[in-house]
């Protein structure tokens, strides 16, 4: 081998070619606007800060759903996946949730994962809709792979959908066997469950460049929800 | 009769606990204890209100448990069981102990855990309280009922999805102001109604009515301590009075009513306590109603006499139900917000009228609340208790 960098090179997963999700706007139920849009590779780090505190909450699959993500948003830094993205939702600059995913190929998806940290108005929801928005209508994709680990994501895109099984193929998380979103389920979907409206005001756009994060106790707490013991 | 005041009240935080079912009893129970600081004085009754321990939490006999934890033997024990409205029935089996002389002293405490099972299996415990035959047995749920009991409401009276989402707008905006709540989160007419992106922010539970419509599924515990208005005075506490108590049945099955938009047991039951307390709905400066669905807070608001029939919503929309109107109905956030742990609630709605009465509600406190109102409803209105409390002196 001649250099590191052409080691580097046989590392990288050939990347196909892979138009960006353009950046949309979401009025939330509490009348805020969060922003959705793609995370640049040099933004991955601020994600895992924001993450790091949920990787030992074990309520709703958080621990393993965390950890997995960790690695992907690792992974995709440093160029290990092919074709991954993340998505991220911000309120005011402020980071309400992250989903993931990848190009299998130029007509297959693969869904990663879902993260909420603002629970309650439907913010994972949104997202994981906006992901599917890439697969289908930016990416021109035929059909996206799903797994779910928890029983709410489960109901959000298995039932809420829904998705068909696709057993016979595989999903690169492994566990449950793949559903499959395709052209047809998504654009029946589209009108109940993509929202959203572009562009995205300078205003707005401007706000959503710097992802603030809440206080790690702040983004514990809001994971968890209301509980008996603090009163 | 003998007069009876309530002299403690208690909580815990609504939402999800980590804690099991006796825990969060205990806790809510020792807070209404402490608050009544009963020295010497002894408590001789307990009555826990719980619909579903047995089924969800596979916990009986819950209220000699309780005795047992706080170490309050010899007293009386017995748990009530009547639905979403156990708190307020099991409020007037203490109530009934004290007038009669039967006990001087008693603790109610109501309390649920119903996240304890996923939402499927708590839907399905919900609506095992309807009819099995016309009703269970074809999957009618209560938003089911609700929903069916929404659209003829608004088909008839003129209320809109925009009259509804103002009883969430505003219970949501009270429940920010109350630490117990379930939910601490404001909502707006554009997020859950107006924008296009309502129809993911809130989608259809049973039309008409949609998520905002519905109340959280609760874990939660509230408690009062009853006593005879003697001993209230000795304590030197201010006095909150049960000025009255009513209850009243309907069919099981909502189709068998005559007008199905007719909600007769609430009716009933509330001129029932303002007779008894010898008040009128016009006397109230307060009301906590069994908002389980936003659609319920309208059509109580009506039939307990506040406002004529058909016209709670206009009501509504002139702001008289918000804190700061003529009359606040949800200070708390009600069910819609607040939470509604099914047999806790009855009591946390009294807790919530005590703590307005004696000025102790912080940023919701309504000015100079002299009479207070409750209406705990249970079934789909086929059993229902109201209670009137007045602020002595």
């Amino acid at each position: 081998m001649a250099n590191v960098d052409e080691l580097e090179a046989l590392l990288r997963p050939p990347e196909l070619e892979m138009p960006p999700y353009p950046p949309k706007v979401i009025t939330l139920a509490s009348g805020e606007k969060m922003v959705v849009r793609q995370l640049d590779r040099e933004e991955v780090p601020i994600l895992l800060e924001a993450i790091y505190p949920l990787l030992w909450v074990e309520r709703d699959y958080y621990d393993i759903v965390s950890a997995r993500l960790f690695g992907e948003l690792l992974a995709y830094k440093r160029y290990r996946v092919k074709n991954e993205y993340v998505l991220v939702g911000l309120i005011d600059g402020l980071l309400a949730g992250m989903v993931n995913g990848h190009m299998v190929d130029e007509k297959v998806g693969m869904s990663y994962h879902t993260l909420t940290i603002r629970r309650g108005l439907r913010v994972g929801s949104h997202l994981f809709a906006a992901k599917m928005e890439y697969h289908m209508d930016f990416l021109n994709q035929e059909e996206v792979l799903i797994v779910a680990e928890s029983p709410i994501g489960f109901r959000r895109w298995m039932i809420e959908y829904p998705l068909q099984k696709k057993y016979e193929v595989p999903h690169e998380l492994g566990g449950g066997p793949s559903w499959v979103l395709n052209k047809e389920t998504y654009l029946a979907a589209k009108p109940r469950l993509v929202s959203g409206s572009r562009p995205v005001s300078t205003q707005l756009l401007t706000g959503a460049q710097t992802i603030v994060l809440p206080e790690e106790e702040k983004i514990v707490a809001q994971v968890l929800g209301g509980k008996g013991g603090d009163k | 009769m003998r007069p009876v005041a309530v002299i403690g009240a208690g909580m815990t935080k609504f939402g999800r606990s980590e804690w099991p079912l006796l825990k969060l009893m205990n806790v809510a129970s020792l807070a209404a204890l402490n608050d009544a600081n009963l020295g010497d004085v002894k408590v001789d009754g307990v009555v826990v209100a719980n619909m579903g321990a047995a089924r969800l939490n596979k916990q009986t006999a819950i209220a000699s448990a309780l005795v047992d934890r706080l170490n309050l033997f010899p007293a009386m024990a017995e748990s009530v069981e009547n639905g979403p409205a156990s708190g307020a029935s099991a409020f007037k089996v203490g109530y009934q102990a004290i007038a009669s002389g039967m006990a001087d002293v008693v603790l109610v405490t109501g309390v649920e855990m119903m996240r304890a099972v996923n939402n499927l299996e708590v839907t399905d415990f919900v609506a095992s309280l309807s009819h099995p035959e016309a009703e269970y047995i074809y999957g009618v749920t209560l938003p089911g009922l609700a929903g069916m009991f929404a659209r003829l409401y608004m088909e008839r009276y003129g209320v809109t999805r925009e009259h509804l989402a103002m009883v969430a707008i505003k219970n949501h905006a009270n429940a920010m102001k109350n630490p117990y709540a379930h939910i601490h989160q404001t909502v707006t007419m554009e997020g859950i109604l107006t924008a296009p992106e309502a129809v993911v922010n809130n989608p259809p539970i049973a039309e008409p009515l949609h998520m905002f419509d519905c109340c959280p599924v609760s874990d939660g515990a509230a408690a009062v301590v009853l006593a005879t208005q003697e001993i209230a005075e000795k304590l030197g506490r201010q006095v909150v009075r049960v000025a009255g108590i009513g209850q009243a049945t309907d069919t099981h099955a909502v189709h068998e009513r005559p007008d199905p938009t007719e909600l007769t047991a609430v009716r009933l039951a509330a001129q029932r306590a303002f007779s008894m307390a010898s008040l009128t709905p016009q006397d109230i400066d307060v009301a906590e109603l069994h908002d389980a669905f936003t659609i319920l807070e309208i059509a109580e608001s009506e039939e307990v006499g506040f406002f004529k029939k058909g016209e709670g919503h206009k009501a509504l929309a002139e702001g008289v139900t918000s804190l700061g109107g003529k009359l606040p109905i949800n200070p708390s956030g009600g069910l819609k917000a607040k939470g509604h742990p099914v047999g806790a609630t009855g009591v946390a709605q009294l807790v919530e009228l005590t703590w307005q009465l004696r000025g102790e509600a912080g940023e919701r406190q309504v000015e100079n609340a002299k009479n207070a109102f409750a209406c705990n409803f249970g079934g789909f209105g086929n059993n229902v208790v109201a209670t009137v409390l007045t602020r002595e002196g």
